[in-house]
């Protein structure tokens, strides 16, 4: 299969870059019209290196240098409003500010791509890694990618392009990567020649078509005056919720196209994640399986390997895909493991995990329901070691022999 | 006229109007209605100037009102110089 790819790797460019980087020269090969962004750490490289290459006319993208998180959005609603092919960035506090222009987005079912580099939310402030941020955009209507290293930061945001713009979907994709951990260490990542990924995209973005009663026809949408149309108007009780199933809808569509652009993806560079929704790890005879998001995946799945060899049946999933959420693909591959460990790496106060709650609801239906643990673990870039990772393993081990769970919101790496 | 609302299969993308803000008579929202006293008024088009539903209309003679859209907010009346538009109650 390897042989038959559309771009070999000799043929792809290795480049030493941090995440950041990475998802930088994706954007730069993806014929971006608008980039409209606002700093912050650790999505500034992102930023900084996109405005230099504009600087030095390597792209002809318009860049707007915003005043706050909130213009970057709404920036990128217009720009996309009005055809273009739009892209921003943030973390932490900056995307908490575009929180309201996130719904708009995808209310408007505009294909905007943002890399959401996860930092730990303010008071007390923090710089460094987890996902309470994206954890607190879930309801916006964004389909939410979380990538596990740097050289998946650069494919998915080429793919994120592709799969906000399929016309079953137009709705706006986050891809996450993890603060500091992926955003500013340095990885050898395969690019492809920016040629293929223009041909990947299928060149500038096409708006879709819409019918239009009162110009008798279908239109692109997008704002042009020899077609004009009103996108945003007052929408009450006896239109609104009609408004809003489209999205349910794009939303049920979207997993498939995941799916489809990982496949893709991997006929033309040999790479792909999982089925492109979830990426497991030995988890067929697993006994005990870990749920995670993002690049602790990577620790998780060395763990696993090695406590394999020691021969404990442990298994790694890795969502790549939290919205949509694939609760019957969790379902079945959860089916017979005796205990399900979910890391959450940010916590709902009062509840649990916001990942939790979803493997909760995705094995509710399921006759053969595993065992169920939360670990909370990595708050504010706390880090996850391999002893902290067999520790979570053997206590998901014990709970399995003791067919209880005793206490099911464990905090992993915390001071008492 | 009761419209047949539609579902949501029959909606354009992204909550996109279908229909023209002209089909959309506003004038039911109206408590208090302009009239306007052409015998006083001067043709100066400040009314027409200032509403701001365009519900001030120039028929070629006089100024006229289109009840249709007019809310009724009052601010022809306001700003005519020489006091020729009066709010008058819708119901009495």
């Amino acid at each position: 299969m390897l042989s038959k790819l559309k771009v070999p790797l000799e043929k792809q460019k290795v480049m030493p870059v941090n995440g950041d980087e990475a998802v930088a020269y994706a954007v730069k090969q993806c014929l971006v019209d608008v980039v409209a962004a606002y700093p912050i750490t650790p999505q500034t490289i992102i930023v900084e290196r996109f405005s230099e290459f504009v600087a030095n006319g390597e792209v002809k993208t318009q860049y707007v240098p915003v005043e706050s998180e909130h213009s970057a959005m709404s920036a990128c609603i217009g720009a996309a409003a009005a055809g273009a092919r739009a892209f921003t960035s943030t973390s932490s506090q900056g995307l908490a500010l575009m929180w309201e222009n996130l719904y708009i987005a995808s209310g408007f079912r505009l294909p905007i791509v943002m890399a959401v580099v996860n930092r730990a939310l303010s008071a007390p402030i923090n710089i460094h890694c987890d996902h309470s941020d994206a954890y607190g955009m879930r309801d916006s209507g964004w389909i939410q990618l979380f990538v596990e290293n740097s050289q998946e930061a650069y494919d998915t945001t080429i793919q994120a392009f592709k799969i906000a713009e399929n016309p079953e979907v137009q709705l706006p994709v986050a891809v996450n990567l993890d603060g500091f951990f992926l955003s500013h260490t340095l990885e050898n990542v395969y690019m492809l020649p920016e040629e293929e990924v223009h041909e990947f995209l299928g060149g500038y973005r096409k708006p879709v078509k819409t019918y239009i009663d009162y110009l008798n026809r279908e239109v692109e949408y997008k704002l042009d005056p020899a077609s004009p149309l009103s996108i945003g108007p007052l929408d009450l009780y006896d239109y609104y919720f009609e408004h809003k199933m489209p999205q349910v809808e794009a939303m049920k569509r979207a997993g498939d196209v995941v799916r489809g652009v990982n496949e893709e993806w991997y006929e033309l560079t040999g790479r792909s994640y999982g089925d492109g929704v979830i990426d497991s790890y030995a988890v067929e005879d697993a006994d005990a399986v870990i749920v995670v998001l993002g690049s602790s995946a990577g620790t998780m799945k060395y763990v696993a390997s090695v406590m394999r060899r020691k021969g404990f049946k442990v298994g790694v999933v890795r969502l790549r895909m939290f919205r949509p959420f694939p609760f019957n693909e969790v379902k079945d591959l959860l089916k017979g493991v005796k205990a399900v460990g979910v890391m959450d790496r940010g916590l709902s106060f009062g509840s649990y995990g916001p990942l939790y709650l979803e493997i909760n609801t995705a094995l509710y239906y399921s006759r053969e329901r595993p065992l169920l643990v939360n670990y909370i673990y990595g708050l504010g870039g706390r880090d996850l070691s391999p002893a902290m990772a067999e520790e979570v393993f053997i206590d998901l081990i014990n709970t399995a022999k003791l067919g209880e769970v005793k206490e099911y919101l464990k905090f992993i790496g915390v001071r008492s | 006229m009761k419209e047949e609302l539609r579902g949501w299969k029959d909606l354009p993308i992204g909550a996109v109007t279908y229909k023209l803000s002209l089909e959309y008579r506003t004038g039911g929202w109206r408590t208090l209605k302009p009239v306007i006293d052409l015998n006083k008024c001067t043709r100066c088009m400040l009314c027409w100037l200032f509403c701001p539903d365009m519900a001030i209309l120039w028929n070629g003679r006089d100024v006229v009102v289109s009840y249709d859209y007019c809310k009724g907010c009052g601010i022809c009346a306001h700003e005519c110089p020489v006091k020729a538009i009066d709010m008058v109650p819708e119901y009495s």
